[in-house]
């Protein structure tokens, strides 16, 4: 119909009208498949040799850095884990000897202060016992020397009253007398 | 035709929902020879750009701690990657570069094919049918390589009763054969349809030009193209997700061939 009116050149396709519309479905047109699976075949071996070559093994590479940085992350991590635990046990058990030997500590001490104050204790015992022991002999002096005054100042006294009375006694009668006396 | 062509002058509605198909060489108006440069060329040779800017550009800096393209990248790499482990075993890592060459290629020409104005490659059955058919022949040879004559083994279902086993084997060959058909078809069909669709849509949005009933028809129409828009960018993926899953299923079924 309209291809009457048209050039052959624009007619030249079994495909396509004369205004340029499509005849029929263009996907079942023969004339143009061989031109298509030609660039097809073309684009498919570039796009295969560009992800084969390049892309697949490069993300490859990339996938493979990043699971090995991970792991080894974590392996870090786990190693500071393991050594952070290793501090605090180091840490507990310092603690725990200190503390140990504070008690050892104090305990000797209070042995030596309380060894110390017995020494001490047992000095002053000695002392106060020698002191006493002293003093009760100074005691037993006086008391005696007092009993030898006392005898003396009865002679003498006795003597004085004798004399007063105007009798001329000797002395040893008195002092017999006077010690017969006392021991009375 | 000879109504479209006048349509211009006068103010009717325009209906070219297939040329966005048509296949022409990129200067001139020469036939299409088998290495004419063709609109075709170009959409691929784009989508072979995006891709290289994706997967090399976007991964040069090869850091440890990834930029947002090269997160893509990688997303990429491992989405494919674990459906081909998934799907057809740990064996089958081997075509794991074969299979992200085919994903890659379909989804971007799928995204491609989304800019208005643009060529959508996988659209033609041409394009999709060669690659059907480039697994379904792989997949075969390798069967038969890998498992000899047990190959056969996966038409044989040994888990169903004796009797029916024949009749499930016809079955089977029968739909190992459709396999290539339904694969490329399942992709094309879908990217045509849509973009089909959308242009039918797109010749109803000057309505309101042409009478009082545009009113009504115009935002319509416009909302229309935006959903199916939207939807189509689902489909581009999911089509792009489904045509790589078969063929992990079909390369399954090469290695394993024993149910």
């Amino acid at each position: 119909m309209a291809s009457e009116t048209h050039d052959a050149a624009a007619t030249a396709s079994a495909c396509v009208d004369a205004g340029g519309g499509a005849i029929g479905m263009p996907q079942l047109c023969g004339e143009w498949m061989g031109n298509q699976v030609f660039w097809l075949v073309v684009t498919l071996v570039v796009i295969y040799f560009i992800l084969s070559r390049i892309a697949l093994p490069r993300i490859q590479a990339i996938l493979g850095e990043r699971q090995g940085a991970i792991t080894n992350d974590l392996a870090a991590a786990e190693d500071f884990k393991v050594k952070a635990q290793e501090a605090e046990d180091a840490y507990n058990k310092a603690l725990a000897d200190a503390r140990a030997e504070a008690q050892n500590i104090i305990a000797e001490t209070k042995a030596e202060i309380r060894a110390e104050l017995d020494e001490a204790t047992a000095k002053a015992d000695a002392e106060i016992a020698a002191k006493a022991a002293e003093g009760e002999k100074a005691i037993a002096e006086i008391r005696a020397n007092a009993l030898e005054s006392v005898k003396d100042v009865a002679k003498e006294t006795a003597k004085e009253l004798v004399s007063a009375m105007g009798v001329k006694a000797d002395a040893r009668s008195i002092t017999s007398a006077v010690t017969a006396k006392l021991k009375g | 035709m000879a109504s479209e062509a006048k349509a211009e002058g006068s103010k009717e509605l325009v209906f070219h929902p297939m040329d966005q198909f048509i296949v022409k060489p990129l200067a001139g108006d020469g036939p299409v020879g088998l290495f004419t440069v063709t609109n075709v060329t170009l959409w691929m040779a784009l989508a072979v750009l995006a891709i290289f800017a994706l997967m090399v550009l976007g991964t040069s800096g090869r850091s440890v701690i990834p930029s947002r393209i090269q997160s893509i990248a990688e997303l990429a790499y491992g989405f494919i990657r674990k459906m081909v482990e998934d799907v057809a075993g740990k064996d089958a890592l081997p075509y794991f570069p074969y299979i992200m060459t085919l994903f890659m290629f379909i989804v971007f020409s799928n995204f491609l094919g989304l800019i208005p104005g643009s060529f959508t490659t996988t659209s033609h059955i041409a394009v999709t049918a060669v690659m059907a058919m480039a697994v379904f022949l792989a997949v075969t040879i390798l069967g038969f390589v890998k498992n000899g004559a047990g190959f056969l083994g996966v038409f044989w279902i040994s888990s169903a009763p004796l009797a029916l086993r024949p009749i499930l084997a016809l079955i089977e060959v029968i739909s190992y054969f459709v396999r290539p058909v339904s694969h490329s078809i399942r992709l094309a069909g879908n990217m045509m349809a849509g973009h089909a669709v959308i242009k039918v849509f797109a010749a109803f949005a000057p309505m309101i030009l042409i009478g009082w009933i545009g009113v009504l028809v115009t935002p319509l129409s416009i909302i229309a193209i935006t959903a199916i828009y939207a939807l189509e960018v689902l489909v581009s993926f999911i089509q792009a997700y489904v045509f790589t899953i078969l063929t992990c299923v079909y390369l399954k079924d090469a290695l394993h061939p024993h149910h």
